[in-house]
C-alpha cells in the first residue's frame, strides 16, 4: 500500500525542486507570498506561546513546524468557501482571514474568539476530535445543491482518523459526491500516541480506497506541494468531480499543548534535530536563497510589518475589556426560553447587588 | 482505630491510581484502556505508573475512538476481562453514548442474566480549572436516567479510593466520575490496603439541625464554604450532605436529613432543568413532604452550555449563591 501512495515532493529538503510538474506557476510572487504567511503564521504562535508563558491568555495550542500544511491549504481557498479548523489550525484560519485579535480571545477564554470576521466561512475550532469532517460535509453538499462552485475545506490529524465521524463524513462526502477537501494534518502523534499505535496502515491516504476517492500524500512540509495539490483537489471538487482526501505529512516541534509534557513520551533531542530537515520555512529560505530571490533587508522589513500587526492584536485584545457574562445566557436561543430567561434576571439581580 | 492501618497522603487523582494499582496488583482480569493511559499516564496523570508496573498489554494505549473503548470494553467485559476505560473528560464521551445507553446498560436485562458487563468508565469532568471549551461539561444527570448503570461522584481522596475499588468490584456497569476540581485541591490520609466504600451510601460531612445541604462532587467543597460562613455570620446549623452515588441515591439518609430540619438547599453545577437536583426533590417529596417547611431549593449552574473560561466563574454556583438560598428556605 505505501507504494501505491508515494509521498509527492516538490522542493526537498535543500530546498531543490525535485518535480517540475509545477515549475511554470512557481513565480517569485507567489513564493513569496507563501513565504511571508508562513512567516506571519510562525510569529502568531510564538507570540501565543508568550502570551500563555506570561499568562496574558490561558491554555494554547501551538502548531509550529505544521506551516506549510495549514498555510499552503489555506491559500488555495476563494472567497465564500468554507473552512472547519480544529484548535490547533490558526496558520489555517489566520491566512484565510480569521482576525488575529479573536484567535488571542479565543485563546484568553472570550466566546468572542470564535467569531469569524463577517462574510467569512470559517467555522469555530472543533475541541471535540473528527465531529468537523461531517460538518463540512454537509455545508460542501448544500453548495453542490446550491448550484455554486464553492466548497469546503476540512482540517484533522492523524488521531481523528480513528473515529467513526472521520469515517462517516468520508462515506457521506463520496456517496454524495459533496465538494469537499479532508486535508489531514499527519504530525505523528495523537498527544503521546505515535501513529504506529492509532493504526496500522502505513499511510492515512490510502483510507480513501474504501470511499473511493482519490487519497493524496504528501510531504506536509514542502509548502509547493501543499498548495498545488490541495488547489487541484479543491479545482476538482469546483468542477463538480467530488472528495479528495490529502494526507500532509507533517511534524509538531513543541507540546500537544502548553499544558501538555511532551518529554514523557517524545525524543526531545529528535524534535530538535527535525529542525533541520522539516521545518517548512527553512526549506523555503533556502529555495529563495537559491533562486536570488532572497535579501535579508527584505526578510526584516517583513518581519517588522507582521510584528506591528500582531502587537497591534494583543493591544486590541487586551483593550477589548472584560468578557461579557451576559454572552452565556443573550445567545443560547435566538429568543430566550423562560428558563434562561428566569436565569438571566436572577444573573443581574446577583451582580447589581455585588456592585 | 486498634490495629493500624498504614496510611499515605494522596490527592484525589493520587488515590485514583492508587485504587487501580491495588486491584490490579490481586486480579489479572483487570484492564485499563484509553486515550494516553500509557506512555503519558493520562492527561491528569490518573494512570501514571500503572504501564511501568502492569505492561502495554493490560494498561493500553487505544485508538481515539471514544465508541471503539465503550464498544470493545463491553466486549472484553462479557469475555471474561475487567476493563477500566478512561474518557480523556466526560464532554468527549458523547461518541460513546451509543455504546453505552444501548448495550452496556442493558445485555443483564436483555440476556437475563446471561451476559453481564462488569466494568468502569471513568471520566474527570467539570468547571472551574480553566479548561477550554467542551471540556468542562456536567452532564451526570445523561446518565442517571439511563437505567442499568450506576453513577458515583467522589469528592475527596479516600472516597476516591473506596468507592472506585467498590467499582470494580461491582458486576455492573459503573460510571465513575471524577470532578476535575477536586484532583489536586486538598490531600488526605488514606489507607495503603484495600478498603471500599459502598456505592449507594452518601456522607453526613456535618451535622445541623436548621437545613440540609446536598451536593456532590466539586459543589461539596462549595457547600461546606456556605455552611461554615453561615452559621459564623447568621447562625445558621446545617446538616451537609454528600451524596457521593447519584445512581443509586442514598434515599434514606437524604429522608433522615430532611426530616430533621425540614428544610433544603441542593446544589450542582450541571444544569437545573432536567438535573440530579430535580430527582433529590422527588425523593424528598416521596418520603418526607408533611415534614417540610419551606419548598425545596436548587442552586444550580444555567440552562447555557458551560461558557468559555473567562467567564466560566459567572456559571458556576459558589458559596454566596448558596448562602442566599439558605437564607430565603429558613426565613420562607
Ligand atoms: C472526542 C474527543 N476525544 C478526546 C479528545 C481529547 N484530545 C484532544 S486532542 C487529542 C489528540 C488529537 O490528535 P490528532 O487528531 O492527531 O490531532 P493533533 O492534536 O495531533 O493535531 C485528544 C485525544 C477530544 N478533544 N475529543
Amino acid at each position: 500500500m505505501e507504494t501505491q501512495f508515494p509521498m509527492k515532493q516538490i522542493l526537498n529538503e535543500d530546498g531543490i525542486v525535485v518535480n517540475s510538474e509545477y515549475e511554470s506557476q512557481m513565480t517569485e510572487e507567489l513564493t513569496k507570498e507563501l513565504y511571508v504567511m508562513m512567516l506571519r503564521a510562525r510569529m502568531f504562535d510564538r507570540k501565543s506561546v508568550n502570551l500563555q508563558r506570561q499568562g496574558r491568555i490561558g491554555t494554547y495550542v501551538p502548531f509550529e513546524g505544521q506551516e506549510a500544511a495549514q498555510v499552503g491549504s489555506s491559500l488555495v481557498l476563494e472567497e465564500g468557501d468554507w473552512m472547519f479548523p480544529t484548535y490547533r489550525d490558526h496558520g489555517a484560519t489566520l491566512t484565510y482571514g480569521h482576525s488575529a485579535r479573536n484567535l488571542f480571545l479565543y485563546w484568553k477564554g472570550y466566546p468572542m474568539g470564535c467569531v469569524p470576521p463577517e462574510g467569512k466561512n470559517i467555522f469555530p475550532p472543533a475541541v471535540p476530535i473528527a465531529s468537523q469532517l461531517l460538518h463540512a460535509t454537509g455545508a460542501a453538499w448544500a453548495e453542490q445543491m446550491k448550484g455554486t462552485d464553492r466548497g469546503s475545506i476540512v482540517y484533522f490529524g492523524d488521531g481523528a482518523t480513528s473515529e467513526g465521524d472521520f469515517h462517516e463524513g468520508l462515506n457521506f462526502a463520496s456517496v454524495y459526491n459533496a465538494p469537499v477537501v479532508f486535508f489531514n494534518q499527519n504530525n505523528g502523534f495523537a498527544i503521546s500516541v505515535p501513529t504506529e499505535k492509532q493504526m496500522k496502515s502505513k499511510t492515512i491516504a490510502q483510507k480513501a480506497v474504501a470511499y473511493d476517492i482519490p487519497g493524496v500524500r504528501l510531504d506536509g512540509n514542502d509548502i509547493f506541494v501543499v498548495y498545488f495539490e490541495t488547489k487541484k483537489a479543491m479545482d476538482r471538487a469546483r468542477r463538480g468531480e467530488g472528495p479528495t482526501l490529502i494526507e500532509a505529512v507533517t511534524y509538531r516541534y513543541g507540546a500537544h499543548t502548553t499544558a501538555d509534557d511532551p518529554s514523557k513520551y517524545r525524543d526531545q533531542e529528535e524534535s530538535k534535530r527535525r529542525r533541520e530537515t522539516t521545518d517548512p520555512l527553512l526549506r523555503l529560505e533556502r529555495y529563495l536563497q537559491n533562486k536570488g530571490y532572497f535579501e535579508e533587508s527584505w526578510k526584516a522589513q517583513v518581519e517588522e510589518e507582521i510584528t506591528k500587526e500582531i502587537e497591534k492584536a494583543v493591544e486590541d485584545m487586551e483593550a477589548y475589556g472584560p468578557a461579557e457574562p451576559s454572552d452565556m445566557f443573550t445567545h443560547v436561543f435566538e429568543t430566550p426560553t423562560w428558563s434562561v430567561q428566569d436565569q438571566y434576571d436572577a444573573f443581574k439581580a446577583r451582580v447589581k447587588e455585588e456592585v | 482505630m486498634s490495629t493500624a492501618v498504614k496510611t499515605q497522603k494522596l490527592t484525589m487523582v493520587q488515590a485514583i491510581t492508587d485504587a487501580m494499582a491495588t486491584m490490579m496488583r490481586e486480579h489479572d482480569d483487570i484492564l485499563v484502556l484509553g486515550e494516553d493511559v500509557g506512555k503519558n499516564g493520562g492527561v491528569f496523570r490518573a494512570t501514571d505508573g500503572l504501564e511501568a508496573e502492569f505492561g502495554e498489554k493490560r494498561v493500553i494505549d487505544t485508538p481515539l475512538a471514544e465508541s471503539g473503548i465503550i464498544g470493545t470494553s463491553i466486549g472484553l467485559a462479557m469475555n471474561g476481562f475487567r476493563p477500566i476505560a478512561e474518557m480523556q473528560f466526560l464532554g468527549f464521551i458523547y461518541p460513546a453514548f451509543n455504546q453505552i445507553m444501548t448495550h452496556a446498560s442493558r445485555i443483564r436485562s436483555r440476556t437475563l442474566g446471561t451476559f453481564t458487563v462488569p466494568m468502569v468508565i471513568r471520566a474527570p469532568f467539570g468547571a472551574g480549572v480553566r479548561a477550554p471549551e467542551i471540556h468542562s461539561d456536567s452532564v451526570e444527570a445523561l446518565f442517571t436516567h439511563m437505567p442499568g448503570i450506576k453513577v458515583v461522584i467522589p469528592s475527596n481522596a479516600y472516597d476516591a479510593k473506596g468507592l472506585l475499588i467498590a467499582s470494580i468490584e461491582d458486576p455492573d456497569p459503573v460510571l465513575f466520575l471524577e470532578p476535575m476540581r477536586c484532583y489536586r485541591s486538598h490531600k488526605l490520609e488514606v489507607p495503603e490496603e484495600k478498603y471500599t466504600v459502598e456505592i449507594g451510601k452518601g456522607a453526613r460531612l456535618q451535622e445541623g439541625d436548621d437545613i440540609t445541604l446536598i451536593a456532590w462532587g466539586a459543589m461539596v467543597d462549595v457547600i461546606k464554604k456556605a455552611a461554615k460562613e453561615i452559621e459564623e455570620e447568621e447562625g445558621i446549623h446545617c446538616d451537609v450532605l454528600d451524596l457521593r452515588t447519584l445512581y443509586p441515591m442514598d434515599r434514606d439518609l437524604i429522608a433522615e436529613s430532611v426530616q430533621k430540619t425540614g428544610r433544603a438547599v441542593i446544589v450542582h453545577e450541571a444544569p437545573g432543568t432536567g438535573g440530579v437536583g430535580n430527582d433529590v426533590v422527588s425523593l424528598i417529596n416521596d418520603t418526607s413532604f408533611l415534614y417540610m417547611r419551606a419548598p425545596i431549593k436548587r442552586v444550580t449552574g444555567h440552562d447555557t452550555p458551560v461558557p468559555m473560561c473567562a467567564i466560566e466563574d459567572d456559571y458556576l454556583p459558589n458559596a454566596d449563591r448558596v448562602k442566599q438560598a439558605i437564607i430565603e428556605t429558613v426565613r420562607f
